[in-house]
């Protein structure tokens, strides 16, 4: 049965998609649920939490207010709450039950901000889709409500790095390095969403010549700000000088052209790789794109999230069950993925640990590699292990 | 350092002195923040109890995400499974199938055949009505070797009858078979430590010569099903009372709620139902009370009056042990509790008489995200959310009693806060482990 999982563990989920896009703004998150949701989030989905003092709370849902209906309740409790606190927004993310009795989250988004004054989101997450999903709405509704729209180009090259999480990119200094390779490259980084970036910082996103996407989240902002601003994006994280060079001069090319482009776009392998890489799209893609470009050996990716053809990777397949997943990985003999994916690749095949924060959570988060700083430490690993 | 997102130069108040708060609920109840205080069993720690059992949930993913993950933690990824549920399951119905029909594939698949599985459903199914008893009697059909327990994971029923955690608790149980009662056997149940060999209460039961039964101690499948001929159940924890009333109404265990205390009567008074439950006389607690008594003194001189916070996780009766050190002449100044059991009614009042100032704060409310986490000085804090508030590294990492019960218990309780005074700790990783004390728990 495809959703039957034995052994494999589980992606975050949508709603804290919507959590880590927002974490570091300064607004007011709600996850309306009963409880759950807040302590899976807390715990395994955001690094930061211990640190950073982020508005994220639990709306603390109870049967009664689910059967007798009404988000007056949500309404009043939220508004009570930034009265207080002074959030620079609200956002509400969904979870089953509010999608069981149909909760409008746009109509209470609206109300709370008409009753609050506070620039007010509601997401109609379920916690039944990943993490990629939610921090996409996250990150197009602040593309379309927080960003100034009278921004004025930059004279110089710039651009905004979209799609940073740390579910994807885990806190270990990824976000920063990238962001560092582009500005040798050239560019001046407006703002990266959303890691180390403020909201003032967002909002002059319009300014920037071009927008750079690392991962799939980042997607529905950067279509949003090219239907705004006319920005072209380029999909692609800068792992490994080859592909990193690839990167920048696509951003380049995709500036003055005003054309889009996927840099991991090439042909198919002419024949089957020998290795797989599982992950998310781009990171994926990226990755078995910048091997390519190092070592010639080709990778195939396999993708157990959601994505879309504009950045599935060339030559790829989709494994969005553990069934299917080990069907796909018997022809290879090398497996590049994180550690909880082991029990389900070939026993003879070769390992290589690429922990997710995604996936395996806080387990092996010390192990995670920063690729784009340190890219040749990984590729001794992937060819002596 | 704690970086501030908020921008918010002002600090929010929300204790209350003792002397003006309502009992047993103080604050407000609202949206809800969660510290990085993990110690607490969640219910799959609780489910790992039972020796070679495996663990099916069947949820939404998000839902999944937090249980999974707990399992790997505890490196028992390979007694864990999911079932995801999708919209598509939502909208055009066959809960039931989903369930059975994952639960068998998963059954299949698996290595080796369990001989307990404990099924976990979700609000999904209780919203959606499913016809469980549908599902359980078709799974025992299909596979009647193997034993099942209904779980639940459904904490939109917290408030509407048994939390998910006295479920549990209680479902732990479940899967005893009933079999001739043995007059000399005695289970302790629903904790989710070993009570300390050293209690007065461990004492008596061994001494007595009586075999005692815990599932903390069980090592095998059928040492669990054993625990199904003690013809007393003893439980201690809150949480583990509509457990043990399950017991004596399913097997006819005699069932004794003896809860944890740090009240010198109240712990004698137990003490003595369990020699009347045993059939043994009541033994004399008084060099029992002089050790205590003894050791709170010890532990008064080296802490002298260094203020003390205390946090509801770290004993089901905070209360009860804020007096006593009141009583010994302990500085208590915070309690962290967003509310407390009826059972501790005559200790808030106490409390609330003799020492009106003590400060009660929330855990949960969202203004404890933005509360500047520090003290002006030195606080021995009892509890990991309390070591967490107040940004203490002096803590006793201790979470439901830590299996101290007794006049034992509270010599013990003071050895390790003096322990805790004298040794800093690293609270950032110690607190933010989930399930203190599970094994192989990170």
């Amino acid at each position: 049965m495809k959703q039957a999982s034995c052994f494999l563990s589980t992606y975050a989920a949508d709603v804290s998609g919507v959590c880590s896009a927002l974490f570091e703004l300064g607004g007011m998150t709600v996850m309306h649920d009963a409880s759950g949701c807040n302590s899976t989030y807390s715990t395994h989905d955001e690094p930061r939490w211990y640190d950073c003092n982020s508005m994220v709370y639990v709306s603390a849902l109870t049967e009664t207010d689910a059967v007798l209906g009404g988000d007056e309740t949500l309404i009043q409790e939220v508004a009570e709450a930034a009265a207080g606190l002074s959030p620079q927004f609200i956002a509400l993310a969904g979870t089953p039950i509010p999608m069981i009795t149909g909760t409008d989250f746009p109509a209470v988004a609206e109300i709370l901000e008409r009753r609050t004054g506070i620039p007010s989101f509601g997401f109609p997450t379920n916690s039944m889709n990943s993490y990629l999903s939610g921090a996409g709405m996250a990150f197009r509704a602040l593309a379309e409500r927080m960003v100034d729209r009278a921004a004025v180009k930059t004279a110089e090259l710039s651009a905004n790095i979209l799609g940073f999480t740390p579910l994807d990119f885990s806190v270990n200094g990824s976000a920063e390095s990238i962001r560092k390779r582009l500005e040798a490259g050239g560019f001046r980084v407006i703002s990266s969403w959303a890691m180390g970036s403020s909201l003032e910082e967002i909002r002059r996103a319009g300014r920037a010549s071009v927008n750079l996407v690392v991962s799939s989240s980042g997607l529905p902002a950067a279509r949003r700000l090219r239907e705004l601003f006319h920005t072209p994006y380029v999909v692609g994280i800068p792992y490994g000088e080859r592909f990193s060079e690839m990167v920048v001069s696509d951003l380049k090319t995709a500036a003055y052209t005003g054309r889009s482009r996927v840099s991991y776009a090439a042909e198919p392998a002419p024949r089957q790789p020998e290795t797989a890489v599982i992950g998310e799209s781009v990171a994926a893609g990226s990755l078995a794109r910048a091997v390519c470009a190092e070592t010639g050996e080709s990778a195939q990716v396999l993708c157990p999230l959601e994505t879309c053809p504009e950045i599935f990777p060339p030559g790829g397949a989709k494994a969005p069950s553990e069934e299917d997943l080990a069907e796909s990985l018997k022809p290879f003999k090398t497996v590049i993925a994180d550690p909880l994916y082991r029990p389900v690749c070939p026993k003879d095949c070769r390992f290589v640990p690429l922990p997710h924060e995604a996936f395996s959570g806080r387990i092996f988060r010390k192990e995670i590699p920063n690729l784009t700083a340190d890219f040749g430490a990984f590729l001794n690993m992937l060819s002596t292990k | 350092m704690l970086k501030s997102l908020s921008g918010r130069p002002d600090v929010p108040q929300v204790c209350v002195p003792i002397g003006s708060a309502p009992f047993p609920v103080p604050f407000a109840s609202g949206l809800e923040y969660v510290p990085p205080a993990r110690g607490v069993w969640n219910i799959v720690h609780v489910g790992m109890l039972i020796p070679e059992a495996h663990q099916i949930f069947v949820c939404a993913p998000g839902c999944l995400r937090g249980v999974v993950l707990t399992a790997a933690e505890m490196n028992a990824s390979d007694r864990f499974s999911t079932v995801a549920i999708r919209e598509s399951d939502v909208l055009e119905g066959g809960m039931e199938s989903l369930i059975i029909e994952g639960v068998t594939d998963i059954l299949n698949r698996l290595p080796s055949r369990p001989p307990a599985v404990l099924v976990f459903t979700s609000c999904i199914q209780h919203f959606m009505g499913c016809d469980l008893p549908l599902v359980y009697r078709t799974l025992r059909a299909r596979f009647p070797g193997t034993a099942f327990a209904d779980c639940y994971m459904t904490p939109i029923l917290r408030k509407s009858g048994l939390t998910p955690d006295e479920m549990m608790r209680r479902q732990l149980y479940s899967l005893l078979e009933k079999r001739p009662l043995n007059s000399r056997s005695v289970s302790l149940i629903g904790n989710c430590f070993p009570t300390d060999e050293s209690s007065e209460l461990v004492r008596l039961i061994r001494e007595s010569g009586f075999d005692l039964k815990d599932i903390t101690l069980c090592k095998t499948y059928a040492e669990y099903q054993k625990m199904a001929e003690s013809f007393l159940a003893i439980s201690c924890c809150p949480a583990a009372r509509a457990g043990g009333d399950a017991l004596e109404k399913r097997l006819s265990q005699k069932h004794r709620y003896l809860p944890l205390s740090y009240s010198y009567r109240e712990i004698e008074q137990n003490l003595h139902r369990l020699s009347g439950a045993l059939g043994v006389p009541e033994r004399d607690y008084s060099s029992a009370v002089s050790r205590a008594e003894a050791a709170l003194r010890k532990a008064r001189k080296v802490i002298g009056g260094c203020p003390v916070a205390l946090d509801a996780a770290a004993t089901p009766r905070p209360l009860s042990l804020s007096r006593l050190l009141c009583e010994h002449g302990f500085s208590v100044e915070r309690i962290y509790a967003d509310g407390f059991s009826p059972e501790e009614k005559a200790d808030f009042e106490w409390l609330r008489k003799n020492r009106p100032e003590i400060r009660l704060y929330p855990v949960s409310r969202p203004e404890m995200r933005v509360l500047p986490r520090r003290t002006p000085g030195k606080t021995l804090a009892v509890g990991q959310k309390a070591a967490y508030f107040t940004g203490s590294s002096y803590f006793v990492n201790v979470v439901e009693g830590g299996g101290m019960y007794g006049f034992d218990g509270i010599c013990r309780m003071a050895k390790k806060m003096t322990d805790a005074f004298l040794h800093e700790k690293d609270a950032r990783s110690l607190i933010q482990m989930k399930g203190l004390g599970c094994d192989g728990c990170r």
